[in-house]
């Protein structure tokens, strides 16, 4: 077997695959002075179609992916995406619209936006929304800078901001970028927050608290009005971090629980694809106090029905980018909670915490506990954490020799070493798109790499040994990084 | 290096660094039991020559795959080297954390301060 | 499945573990679903009611452009293996998407003369706050000179987000539709951290980019350049301007314009400048075998490992939209990209003189333009743009939305898809409109 050349070490001089049209004008010389001018051409592949079709889908067989087998990654919702959004993404009318055509000719894509921003205003329980953030961090970047400018509205200068030991790392990256310091809460033993420590922390310098319910954890935090009452009390703001969306969509909403402030991952609960890294999708839905703030344009829609972008905001905090967010990610979401409609969503968080239980109870019952116990709580809600430190201990393999054998048993392993709190960590959400059968044999290979190890452990500790490549050295990758291919 | 060690010839700080002292010089390092829990390292950011360093806080960080660690001061002074061959080849810090695995040598500024550290034996009980 | 987790209902799960208080004891207030067919229904009619570049002959750019995007694309983009899986987190069984990444990166650093490319940002607007971010950490400088030819939405991203790390816009204004050279020098000072221009600028003129970047040699600021990416098939690229930092829109390679996004942003830098690059970089490796492969590297930057002192927040980011990039580019090929450059070259130039030549139509300036130029009409704008409309034709962005200082201008642009038939069209409906507008008493031109 060769080794993988990249589409830059392929082709030869000459072949094409873009047949540039006919200058159909007149030339004229002297355009643009020299100095302007590139000398060099970029070293771009010189391919054939044929051959760009060929190392192209060459290199897709390479990727393990979800509508190809069974993908459990942890606070990532790998749920089934339909292939009618692709249909409807690419309609021509919603495909090739310009994001600065005249809104009198966008009242297709307006009235979808508004749309969709009502859905999820009623899924959040929070009255205003806006799509424009680009992704959940994003999303989380415009939540925090919503709340700087709400206090210095009021001429408030505070300089916190409090988030749990399990926040997922966007949340801590997110309050530096915002100007505001992080401070750590604990994390009490039923996997909530530790609200001494927070009573402690919440004082009139804490701008907002960020956390995400349920938490990294799959515990949902029972003092969460009690929690955002504490933060109230101080003036603060309370953060909802939507990652775990999806295990309470129509059965609780963020609002009631005394949020301010929400952000949606459209690439998590809403089913736009991965894609393999993005696009995703943030927006954020707000409480009444909050709304003057949001990014600009805001969507309206006057008494005869039609939809206009209000840029006349005063109080805004600006544009986090351009135009008005990820569109193509919009229809497809939209499309999913139209297919669903308010019963079949909650049918959705009903089934995803469904089987996470019991993925949960089947894994116990094949005594895979003792080794891998679930770090907090009896029952979870759409994911679940266990933790490998005993299989460390008398297995000699680690959680990640366990998702790496996982590779040769046709899974994608969880996520692994997320959250920090808990050693050897190994965080399991199924999603409701997985039958009973899919679960019953992602339990029975996590038995049979246990069974396996107490016999030879080395088997596990040099796995993948099914997969394209084998164990990478990535230690080697980030000491001496090679990050593009080398044409001299 | 395989097992943890902890050379009797020198001082601990609980942030896993070491010190040898040499007059009025001392060589810092972290210990065994620090770059065992980075894993192999593949960067470090070095201070400069010239800087002051306070005991008790970091004055460079070393990076493995998967995490960064600050390093802290065990004493304070003023860095008179660097120990610049880590740039091409930071897994001397796990092959040999107290030989050529030593980050940088400071003059010292307080004499009294070494008082406050362990000794070898101190810092393996701590561990534990 | 309830007996084997030992429950006797579902709604006992959900019952043990949220308060009653903040269980909704409604229905969602939302339509009910729909079978397949109804979705597809509705979201057609809805397209129905946009009006997009299938329906009109348009010439409105101004940060997206109507590209032809090849079939090649869109197949490889539907493909599930690209398609439907995560961020690359067990490299063993991604190495598709992670060489696509490497593949991206060098397309990107090629494409710009720069060593250093990430595997994507969000967008252009959002790349250029990640730069000014990037400077902040960089050297702590607070203050941050902008030129006014930089895109207007990303001038309010700077400032959206700038404000919050103390970061201090200044803004450069324009002279003779290009960075005022004096002033831009004049702002700059020992407390800059970064400066940033648009090439070409918003306007559609050509920088004297090596100039801007030369201004700032002896400050402490980093040169951070505002590419669109079409054009570099024809104008020295940013490595060779003494720039540090080039990013850019990327939807013009092979993205779609879908009413402003999905698309990426390319971010690519000096080799100073790896260590604090923000968003994902893949990496070459070998495996156990010795098997060449990829990896994501460099993660110590990142929020999943250096949480509060990352260099940006960013997770997901335009992994699928940076493949249509690079295929785009080898589709386009070393040839393809330049031969796409002199053709918009040439077609601009034979559209800004036509058009110009229009009674009661003149340049707003004479810099050299690649494949965007700004005019000025002697006639309400908005209303010349309605009657083209009516007639078919999008002539352009009318640039009084964002610049009080040309409330007469209009912003027109060109791409492969608009051959010298549609800019004689444009020419003349444009022309009809404009006298329409000039002489409203009814008379014709």
């Amino acid at each position: 077997m060769s080794e993988t050349l990249t589409i830059f070490e392929k082709g030869a001089p000459g072949r094409r695959a873009f047949a540039c049209p006919e200058l159909d004008v007149p030339h004229v010389d002297g355009l643009l002075p020299d100095a302007l001018r590139r000398a060099q051409e970029p070293r771009l592949p010189e391919v054939s179609e044929p051959e760009l079709v060929r190392h192209y889908v060459n290199l897709s067989k390479k990727n393990f992916d979800l509508d190809s087998g069974f993908y459990p990654l942890g606070s990532c919702t790998m749920k089934h995406n339909p292939r009618l959004h692709e249909r409807v993404a690419a309609l021509p009318g919603h495909a090739r619209l310009h994001p600065l055509q005249s809104p009198a000719r966008a009242q297709g894509a307006l009235e979808l936006m508004w749309n969709l921003e009502r859905a999820l205003a009623e899924i959040a329980g929070l009255p205003h929304v806006s799509l424009q953030p680009s992704a959940g961090s994003h999303g989380e970047l415009a939540g925090v800078l919503l709340t700087r400018a709400f206090h210095a509205d009021r001429g408030d200068t505070r300089t916190k901001v409090l988030t749990p030991d399990t926040a997922h790392g966007t949340n801590p990256a997110t309050v530096t970028m915002a100007g505001y310091e992080v401070v750590k809460l604990g994390t009490n033993p039923d996997g909530g927050i530790d609200l001494d420590d927070l009573r402690a922390k919440a004082d009139e310098d804490v701008a907002c608290l960020m956390l995400t319910n349920p938490n990294t954890l799959g515990v949902f935090d029972h003092n969460i009005e009690e929690i955002a009452e504490i933060v109230h009390g101080v003036g603060a703001t309370v953060y909802y971090d939507g990652a775990n969306l999806n295990a309470i969509m129509g059965i609780s909403r963020p609002g009631d629980m005394g949020f301010d402030i929400v952000h949606f991952n459209l690439h998590k609960s809403f089913t736009q694809p991965h894609g393999g890294g993005g696009p995703g999708s943030g927006p954020i839905a707000v409480a009444d106090h909050i709304e003057p703030f949001l990014p600009r344009p805001v969507i309206t829609r006057d008494q005869d029905g039609r939809f206009d972008l209000d840029d006349d905001r005063p109080k805004s905090i600006g544009k986090l980018r351009g135009f008005q967010g990820n569109y193509g990610c919009f229809v497809r979401s939209y499309a999913y909670i139209r297919s669903l409609g308010a019963e079949g969503l909650k049918d959705a968080s009903e089934t995803a915490v469904l089987n996470a239980n019991y993925l949960l109870a089947r894994l116990k019952a094949l005594g895979v506990a003792d080794k891998l116990p679930l770090a907090f709580g009896e029952l979870c809600m759409h994911e679940f954490v266990l933790s490998g430190a005993p299989m460390k201990r008398d297995l000699q393999i680690r959680t990640l020799d366990l998702a790496k054998r996982l590779l040769d048993h046709g899974f994608h392993p969880p996520t692994v070493y997320f959250p920090l709190l808990v050693d050897e960590a190994l965080l399991i959400e199924p999603t409701e798109t997985e039958t009973r059968e899919t679960l019953d044999a992602f339990a029975e290979a996590i038995a049979d790499i246990l069974r396996e190890a107490k016999e030879d452990p080395s088997i596990a500790r040099e796995a993948p040994h099914t997969t394209p490549v084998r164990r990478l050295d990535e230690a080697g990758a980030a000491k001496r990084p090679v990050i593009r291919q080398a044409l001299d | 290096m395989a097992d943890a060690s902890y050379p009797e010839d020198l001082l601990y700080h609980p942030e896993h660094d070491w010190v040898r002292i040499d007059g009025d010089t001392a060589t810092f390092g972290i210990t065994w039991f620090a770059q065992d829990a980075l894993g192999e390292v593949v960067f470090i950011d070095p201070p400069e020559v010239g800087t002051r360093v306070t005991k008790d806080e970091p004055y460079a960080e070393v990076e493995s795959v998967k995490a960064v660690s600050d390093v802290i001061a065990p004493l304070s002074g003023e860095i008179v080297e660097v120990n610049t061959a880590l740039a091409d080849k930071p897994e001397t810090i796990n092959d040999d954390p107290y030989g050529e695995g030593w980050l940088v040598r400071v003059k010292l500024s307080d004499d009294g301060e070494k008082d406050g550290l362990m000794d070898a034996a101190a810092y393996s009980a701590s561990l534990s | 499945m309830l007996d084997a987790i030992g429950v006797g209902s579902l709604q006992e799960i959900f019952d043990r573990q949220i308060p009653a208080a903040v269980r909704l004891a409604r229905p969602l207030d939302l339509p009910a679903g729909m079978p397949e067919h109804e979705v597809y229904a509705h979201l057609r009619a809805l397209a129905a009611r946009n009006t997009s570049a299938e329906d009109e002959l348009t010439f409105l750019g101004a940060g997206m452009y109507d590209h032809y995007v090849p079939a090649v694309v869109d197949m490889l983009m539907e493909r599930s293996e690209f398609l439907t899986p995560y961020t690359p987190y067990q490299p063993e069984i991604s190495q598709g998407g992670l060489q696509v990444m490497f593949e991206y990166q060098t397309a990107i650093s090629e494409l710009t003369a720069l060593p250093v490319s990430n595997a994507s940002v969000y967008e252009g607007p959002s790349a250029v706050a990640a730069a000014a971010y990037l400077a902040r950490i960089a050297n702590g400088k607070p203050k941050i000179v902008i030129s006014r030819g930089v895109h207007p939405h990303a001038r309010a991203a700077l400032r959206t987000t700038a404000g919050a790390y103390g970061g201090e816009v200044v803004e450069v204004g324009l002279r003779d539709g290009v960075t005022d050279a004096d002033a831009w020098a004049g702002a700059i000072d020992q407390d800059t951290g970064a400066v940033i221009f648009a090439q070409p600028n918003f306007l559609g003129a050509v920088e004297d980019a090596a100039a801007l970047a030369q201004a700032a040699k002896d400050s402490p600021a980093v040169v951070v350049g505002s590419y669109d990416p079409i054009p570099l098939g024809v104008l020295k690229p940013p490595g060779e301007c003494g720039v540090d930092v080039a990013v850019g829109e990327g939807q013009s390679l092979g993205n779609r314009l879908d009413f402003g996004g999905p698309s990426f942003g390319f971010f690519a830098a000096t080799e100073a400048y790896l260590r604090r690059m923000p968003g994902r970089i893949a990496g070459e490796t070998r495996d156990v075998d010795g098997k060449r492969g990829f990896v994501l590297t460099l993660q110590t930057r990142e929020q999943h490992i250096r949480r509060e002192k990352a260099t940006s927040n960013i997770c997901t980011a335009q992994a699928l939209n940076a493949l249509a990039g690079v295929v785009y580019l080898s589709w386009l090929g070393r040839r393809g990209l330049v031969e796409l450059g002199e053709l918009l070259l040439q077609r601009t130039h034979y559209a800004r003189s036509a058009l110009t030549a229009i009674d009661g139509v003149e340049a707003l300036h004479e810099q050299p333009v690649v494949r965007e130029f700004a005019v000025r009409l002697d006639a309400p704008v908005d209303k010349v743009i309605a009657r083209c409309q009516d007639a078919g034709i999008n002539p352009g962005f009318a640039l009084g939305r964002e610049y009080d200082e040309y409330p007469d201008g209009l912003l027109v642009a060109i791409t492969e898809q608009r051959s010298k038939a549609d800019i004689d069209r444009l020419t003349d409906v444009l022309g009809a409109a404009v006298a329409a507008e000039r002489h409203p008493a009814g008379a014709h031109a």
